[in-house]
């Protein structure tokens, strides 16, 4: 199985929290080292005071070593904390006065520097400092070692508490860190995270290439992107293409079928050959309109996707319409109302489209319309949206929802008898929505349909 | 009327010139521009019906042409791409009107009617029968000194019947004509305009008869 990889944020959180715990506690061991040492130094310089201070009471004499011991420098040693302070004076390999126990340092160089060693003594680990002095006894140079020990529990609290501040300040600086690698995984993702907004909020038919601004490691992901948007949009426009193509094809000889077959009939006094050439000039009739259509919806995905944006005029629009329609529907002796186009409403969109719907809904007017009526076509304005009524004295809708009548290919129940393709409303309703506008079909008052496309005003 | 029928495809062409010639109509058939020029060269039209791509060039240049020129015959386009943006294009270009293939004649014929109308050239256009003046173009009947405003199908199925005075039509031969395939009528949904004109012919000469089991006949007398 293969597990998909982390993701990229929790990577770049992981990776960084792991740098912050080991610079964390890189840095608790040096400050804790640091201190551990300045705390010794300390206690050294006060021991090594101590020691230099009572070598320097020593007097040399006639009958042996003179010690005045300066109680003034145990005072100083034991002022800094509860510490037990030991002491020894050894001159030629006797112990003059203090602890005869207490360990010798292991270079035994005379020395007036004092030397520092760490032992064990008396179940305590002690610090001593030792000094070396040369005294005159009876005129003979003694060597003379002076020794003061001391345990290292105030050093030890000391320590304690170092480290104690060392591991807060360790903690303290990994929260530090880890706050600031969250902002900074937040804004290395961002533009990710825009980028993948940007498309993901793309209508379903939106193919136009990402323009979105980008840093430079994502732009080899956006040509990619953009090329295979290309693609689709290739794939789109020649299977358009296609379709006009075959619509032109399919026509022509179409338009010859129809003339022969109406040619036939007026010259056929057979009522079954007439009634064959009704049903051959119907069918004409029906592919022609679905190969229309299917063109005219094809217009319309492919136009919807990149749409020309544009200051049309409906109301010139709807009169440039009605007037073009007027032939067709006198044949029924339908009469066409215009109104509200005394002046101008205007939206932005794409002209082809807007005309395409509008003939829909005109087209489907008369055909549904019942003869010897009239046809009304009413533009408005709101303030926010352009509203176009097309009303008929049609069949209306008979009960049967929206939904069903705008989908593709579904035609109404009670329409068997007129010729159509079931895409006129489907084509209304995408040019509306793709024009951020709305379409309603509702039952008119007094019998027929109403057909309200909103539009937003430009 | 006089047309001039500009198409190169010749089974479109010949099925078309035949459809217009049944509806008593002249039609000269170019399938070229150049052979489109020598026929207006030689004699004048009432309407050109002029196809987009042809042989030797573009009708919408021919179309542009012909505006540039000065010369103003009506030309409704016939196109068989409807994108609407070649429909509003050739508009532009000076095309009075246009019609998708495959078109009906009716309304072929209706909108031929509306240029000419518009245009108020027309050739030849009234005319006389017992009495009566028939003015297909403004759907007007005089009747002595009455005018008489006719509607589309009174209209339509006047010029059927007048089309041949004293032969009689059948009901579905008149249907067939006055309805479009695309919408199913009742049968007796001719008599009601059959009425509707006999009342406009009161006061002429001109009546409408009903042969029984067989149809109508216009007769006068």
């Amino acid at each position: 199985m293969i597990r998909a990889p982390l993701s990229l944020r929790l990577r770049l959180v992981l990776q960084l929290l792991g740098i912050a715990a080991v610079l964390a506690i890189l840095l608790y061991f040096t400050v804790r080292t640091v201190a551990e040492q300045a705390a010794e130094t300390t206690q050294d310089g006060v021991l090594g005071a101590a020691t230099l201070s009572i070598a320097e009471r020593l007097q040399g004499g006639d009958d042996g070593v003179g010690l005045d011991l300066p109680y003034e420098a145990f005072a100083i040693l034991g002022s800094i904390s509860q510490d037990r302070v030991f002491y020894r004076i050894e001159a030629s390999g006797e112990t003059l006065t203090g602890y005869s126990d207490l360990p010798m340092p292991s270079e035994t160089s005379a020395t007036v520097v004092p030397v520092f060693y760490t032992v064990q003594y008396r179940d305590a680990e002690v610090r001593v400092a030792a000094v070396a002095r040369t005294v005159l006894v009876a005129r003979l140079p003694v060597q003379v070692l002076v020794m003061v020990a001391q345990t290292r529990l105030g050093q030890d609290a000391i320590a304690q508490r170092v480290a104690n501040r060392a591991a807060a300040l360790g903690v303290g600086s990994f929260m530090l860190a880890a706050a600031l690698s969250l902002l900074t995984t937040g804004s290395v993702l961002r533009p990710i995270n825009r980028l993948a907004d940007a498309v993901g909020r793309r209508g379903p038919q939106d193919l136009r290439a990402v323009d979105h601004p980008t840093p430079a490691e994502l732009r080899p992901l956006i040509t990619a992107l953009n090329g295979f948007i290309a693609r689709l949009r290739g794939a789109l426009s020649r299977t358009e293409t296609f379709i006009a193509e075959a619509a032109h094809h399919i026509r022509t000889p179409l338009a010859t079928v129809r003339a022969r077959a109406e040619i036939a009939m007026r010259q056929s006094n057979s009522e079954e050959t007439r009634e064959t050439l009704r049903a051959v000039i119907r069918a004409v009739e029906e592919s022609s309109r679905s190969a229309g259509q299917l063109l005219d919806h094809a217009t319309v995905i492919y136009r919807s996707d990149r749409l020309v944006d544009e200051t049309v005029d409906l109301a010139s629009l709807l009169m440039g319409l009605a007037s073009a329609f007027e032939p067709t529907a006198e044949l029924k002796d339908l009469a066409i109302k215009v109104s509200g186009t005394d002046r101008p409403v205007k939206v932005q969109g794409d002209p082809p489209l807007l005309e395409s719907a509008l003939r829909n809904l005109l087209d489907n007017a008369i055909k549904y319309s019942a003869p010897e009526t009239q046809i009304d076509l009413a533009l408005s304005q709101d303030g926010v949206c352009a509203r176009i009524e097309v009303l008929d004295r049609g069949r209306g809708l008979l009960g049967q929802g929206q939904s069903r009548l705008t989908g593709r290919f579904q035609r109404g129940k009670n329409s068997t008898d007129v010729v159509g393709s079931g895409l006129g409303l489907t084509i209304v309703e995408e040019v509306a929505l793709a024009h951020g506008g709305r379409f309603e079909l509702t039952e008119r008052e007094g019998g027929g349909t109403c057909a309200r496309l909103f539009l937003p005003l430009g | 009327m006089r047309f001039l029928l500009v198409e190169d495809n010749a089974d479109l062409a010949h099925s078309v010139a035949d459809r217009l010639r049944l509806d008593g109509h002249a039609v000269d058939s170019a399938g070229s521009l150049a052979e489109a020029r020598d026929c207006l060269a030689a004699a004048p039209y009432d309407l050109i019906l002029l196809d987009i791509s042809l042989p030797d060039g573009d009708g919408r240049d021919f179309l542009k042409a012909e505006r540039r020129l000065g010369r103003d015959t009506p030309i409704i386009v016939m196109t068989a791409r409807i994108e609407v943006s070649d429909r509003i294009d050739v508009l532009d270009l000076g095309a009075d009107d246009y019609v998708t293939k495959p078109f009906d004649f009716a309304e072929l014929e209706a909108r031929c009617r509306a240029v000419l109308r518009r245009r108020g050239t027309a050739l030849q256009t009234v005319q006389h029968y017992a009495g009566l003046t028939f003015n297909p173009l403004n759907a007007t009947l005089s009747v002595g000194a009455e005018l008489r405003e006719l509607r589309n199908r009174e209209l339509r199925l006047l010029e059927i019947l007048l089309a041949a005075p004293e032969r009689i039509f059948s009901k579905d031969q008149i249907c067939d004509r006055l309805f479009s395939y695309a919408e199913s009528v009742t049968d007796n949904a001719i008599e009601v305009y059959i009425g509707r004109l006999r009342k406009k012919l009161e006061g002429s000469d001109a009546r409408i008869e009903t042969v029984r089991g067989i149809g109508y006949r216009l007769t006068s007398g």
